[in-house]
């Protein structure tokens, strides 16, 4: 006698799935959106800026990077309010992706600067544009095209790592299949499928992101 | 092929059947087991070792709590040493049955337990209720509309608070008591649904934001269990809960352990 398998559980809770989908995505987008800006300015005045800002930068990218996300979430949720802070469970979500990607990114995106020729910004210099401007029309774009898929990959893990903010009741999708299972105790049926529905999303989000890339550096790879 | 296995199903229980009569009469025709406690000078008392404020292991490695000093009660009033023997809410009710305790404190009544087990009067209460700082106006399930509850996820808290919030009240469900507990101290929920044993372990911890009880949604008090048919012991035990709750020493204990007076109809 097995186990009967009952996919009624998640039928029946199809809305719930789909809401957790879009709290996940939309996590991630705006996490993306404030973490791709941010990790770029970041990488600037990692390479440029002025020694002070240059170690802070390496003391944050350090610090996020050798500590476990979850730690950091709950360091935001909970730990934040004992000092006046208090965020609700979404805002200290975003924040906590934001923080997580944003530092990452800094280390990819300086790699991509890195890998840009000097030579590039050297006739741009000879050629009397301002730094802004190459740095914006010039350096960048050839760093992002560099980099992209490392940068894509990552904004990926940032999603699927999002499944941690369940831990302070955000309803993502990771919680929504946990609340159906504590309510259905169907443990398998569940989780196999928001399995399905992260691998959907994952795949969809690199398809998207490989496309934008092609059309965004044309010509470049 | 059916009919096989229905008779082999029948047959299990007659043995089954035929086990239980035999229990039966072993347990009458052995002497009494308060004359064995009395003849032993021990009464064997079964008791969780992980579950404040009801018994807990203390920094100097001693169970204490609310029900070691009911067990000392008890062993007062039989004339015996009391000897706690570690429990788990799994091989309880089989070490009563088999005899290595003579009798389980914290045990939740229910008919299915009412087979194999003689409950005596409640000693404890043990009820779910709703906590929130004193501040907070919440009388009812009505008020729960637009507050943040904190619950653990699945347990029969969570159940029961899904069950009466109204439209609009946000129920936040987390993975352990830790969030639950987290979330209300961090100011992150405004409410919490917890037992009063977990209630009176925050308590106890003298937090910045002291939860008060706003109303309860579930009460089961804790009984203590005895062999089934072990009716002296049992009437025995329930003087002693009469007397402790007649003298006062009832609510000392549920002031001490629980943080709250023994509600009004106990």
């Amino acid at each position: 006698m097995g186990y009967e398998f009952d996919f009624s559980a998640i039928i029946d809770n199809l809305g719930l799935l789909l809401h957790g989908a879009g709290v996940t995505l939309g996590l991630t987008a705006v996490a993306t959106a404030c973490g791709i800006a941010l990790s770029i300015g970041g990488a600037a005045a990692s390479r440029w800026g002025a020694g002070w800002a240059r170690r802070a930068i390496t003391a944050y990218v350090e610090l996020i990077r050798n500590t476990p996300f979850i730690v950091q979430l709950f360091f935001i949720f909970f730990g934040l309010p004992s000092l006046g802070l208090r965020l609700s469970a979404l805002q200290a979500s975003v924040l906590a992706m934001t923080v997580n990607l944003t530092a990452y990114c800094i280390e990819i995106v300086r790699a991509g600067i890195e890998a840009v020729p000097a030579g590039q910004r050297e006739a741009s210099l000879a050629l009397g544009l301002g730094p802004v401007f190459i740095f914006f029309k010039i350096v960048l774009p050839q760093a992002l095209a560099n980099v992209y898929p490392a940068l894509v990959s990552q904004i990926i893990i940032t999603m699927l790592e999002s499944a941690v903010v369940s831990q302070i009741a955000v309803t993502d999708l990771t919680h929504v299949a946990d609340f159906i299972q504590s309510r259905t105790y169907r443990a398998f049926e569940t989780y196999f499928a928001i399995t399905l529905i992260y691998l959907l999303m994952a795949i969809s989000l690199r398809w998207m992101f490989d496309r934008a890339g092609r059309r965004l550096f044309i010509g470049r790879h | 092929m059916k009919s096989m296995a229905l008779g082999w199903t029948s047959l299990g229980r007659a043995v089954a059947l035929a086990g239980c009569l035999l229990t039966v009469e072993v347990g009458m025709a052995s002497a009494d087991v308060l004359d064995d406690i009395a003849k032993k000078g021990v009464i064997k008392i079964g008791i969780f070792q992980d579950f404040p404020p009801f018994a807990s292991l203390s920094a100097d490695l001693k169970v204490q709590g609310y029900d070691t000093e009911i067990a000392d009660k008890i062993a007062q009033a039989v004339g015996a040493k009391a000897e706690l023997v570690g429990i788990t809410g799994q091989n309880r009710i089989p070490y009563l049955t088999e005899g290595k305790v003579d009798m389980l404190l914290s045990i939740g009544y229910s008919d299915e337990r009412a087979k194999v087990v003689t409950f005596t009067d409640p000693y404890a209460p043990y009820y779910i209720s709703v906590m929130g700082p004193s501040e907070l106006d919440v009388k009812g399930a009505g008020d729960l509309k637009g507050k943040t509850i904190a619950v653990n996820r699945g347990t029969l808290e969570d159940t029961e608070a899904t069950k009466v919030a109204p439209e609009g009240a946000d129920i936040q469900r987390y993975n352990d008591y830790n969030g639950v507990i987290s979330a209300f101290l961090s100011g992150q929920a405004q409410l919490m649904v917890v037992g009063n044993d977990v209630g009176a372990t925050i308590l106890a911890k003298n937090p910045t934001i002291k939860p008060v009880e706003k109303f309860q949604l579930l009460t089961s008090p804790s009984h203590m269990g005895v062999k089934k048919g072990e009716t002296r012991l049992r009437d025995k035990l329930n003087t002693v809960i009469a007397g402790m709750k007649k003298d006062g020493s009832l609510n000392e204990l549920a002031l001490k352990w629980l943080k709250q007076p023994l509600p009004k109809d106990f």
